[in-house]
């Protein structure tokens, strides 16, 4: 399967097989009005299958994101049809206003203006903790 | 500016301060009782409380401070839907230290961070309620002599119990501990607890359903409440409870040098005929409360500078 290569973008490479459509969400990446290609289950040599998201444009990417939903994959920033520079992502520590917290006895599910920030505090079992309530949500 | 959220804030060393502060102010109660002269507690108790709040005030009192309070959450400016961070700058522009109670968890964090004034969490939700944890540590201090070489029971609800978790926490960074965690099987302590606490500082510890068993062994046995709403149906809770209650018979099978804790209030998980027994430490621990607050309020506010 082939998708055009991209001129000025991202390319978000060496995503676990099915991580991809979480990613997309996460980076509000529905919300654009961009080019963006999302092929899932791409041959890989190293990882047997993996996902691949191609964005367009020249646009900031939230890093944490990707540290988060899958510290594996690599970022591409493609710079007039060339690779400009390749970085891997390791896991955040903090996450803010990446994923709410649900726990509905969190202070944060009542005063609306608050800022939703998880702490990586088990780093092996990818374990990240609301910073109020101290509910943990894992990484997936 | 130093505020108390969890009772991990502090470290080893300083719990050991606080422990000999209350201790001396129990020697020397005279000397203190000019310590907060001028100085301004506010109680913020967003959700009814009895002895929390009054142990705070209790506390500021025979420092020779003095307390203002809200009336109620009901009466207050969050039920016109204020925030819990612009309720607490306003008020810390009053006092000079707060304790806040919230019904959310992590209300106590935000107030802190807001705050003009150090702020003591006196319970956010399920989630911490570090001075009960201290007057815990007082009341085993003062008991046992030491906080070291001791197995501590858990028993009730070990699931949901703030007071268990934090005293879990608090005590595992003392040499020689053991726990025995008794409770029914839906009420266990949960599997980060153990993960996190236990197994990975190495602390040994025991799960069983069976009381009788293991109360031979017992230095403290901290008692919990079994709380009816946690269960889905009636009958199995009244099952449950029924297993978990401290009788005097029970009682003859522990050590002489038992120390029965409890945060309170009790519901019937410890027999009134108990109280009498001298291994019943509830009520002095409700006392070494007051202490501990009131050793915690003075740090406080020497750190901040205000005596």
């Amino acid at each position: 399967m082939n998708v055009d290569s991209i001129q000025n973008g991202v390319v978000i490479d060496h995503i676990s097989a099915g991580r991809g459509m979480r990613l997309y969400e996460l980076l509000g990446l529905d919300k654009l009005s961009v080019p963006v290609a999302i092929i899932k289950n791409v041959t890989s040599r190293k990882m047997g299958k993996k996902d691949l998201i191609k964005v367009d444009a020249d646009i900031p990417i939230n890093l944490d994101v990707i540290g988060f939903v899958d510290p594996g994959a690599t970022v591409n920033v493609i710079k007039n049809g060339e690779l400009a520079e390749k970085r891997s992502v390791p896991m955040p520590e903090t996450l803010v206003n990446v994923i709410k917290c649900k726990n509905p006895r969190c202070i944060t599910s009542t005063e609306q203006e608050l800022d939703h920030v998880f702490r990586l505090t088990d780093r092996e079992n990818l374990v990240y903790r609301c910073i109020y309530c101290e509910t943990a949500l894992k990484g997936d | 500016m130093r505020s108390i959220i969890d009772i991990l804030d502090f470290s080893v060393e300083e719990l050991d301060e606080l422990i000999a502060c209350a201790r001396d102010i129990i020697e020397n109660p005279a000397s203190y009782a000019d310590s907060c002269r001028g100085k301004k507690l506010a109680t913020l108790f967003f959700e009814p409380s009895t002895r929390t709040r009054m142990s705070f005030e209790a506390a500021m009192y025979e420092l020779g401070g003095n307390v203002i309070s809200m009336a109620s959450a009901s009466s207050s400016s969050a039920a016109k839907g204020e925030s819990v961070a612009d309720t607490v700058k306003t008020v810390s522009q009053y006092v000079d230290v707060i304790a806040m109670r919230h019904p959310k968890e992590g209300a106590a964090l935000v107030a802190s961070r807001t705050a003009d004034v150090p702020v003591i969490n006196a319970g956010d939700g399920g989630h911490c309620h570090p001075t009960q944890t201290l007057a815990d540590l007082l009341t085993i201090q003062r008991e046992k002599g030491r906080l070291e070489n001791m197995t501590i029971g858990l028993c009730g609800d070990l699931k949901f119990g703030r007071t268990v978790h934090s005293l879990i926490n608090a005590m595992s960074r003392y040499e020689g501990i053991k726990f025995v965690l008794i409770s029914p099987e839906e009420l266990k302590v949960p599997s980060y607890v153990k993960r996190d606490v236990l197994k990975n500082k190495g602390i040994p510890y025991v799960q069983t359903t069976d009381f009788d068993e293991v109360i031979p062994e017992l230095d403290i046995l901290y008692m919990t409440r079994v709380q009816r709403e946690r269960f889905f149906n009636e009958e199995d809770y009244l099952r449950l409870k029924d297993s978990y209650i401290l009788t005097p018979e029970r009682l003859k099978n522990a050590k002489d040098d038992l120390s029965v804790m409890h945060p309170l209030p009790r519901v019937n998980e410890i027999s009134v005929a108990v109280d009498n027994d001298p291994r019943a430490c509830y009520f002095k621990q409700v006392k070494n409360g007051k202490y501990m607050r009131m050793a915690l309020i003075l740090k406080l506010l020497k750190e901040a500078g205000t005596i």
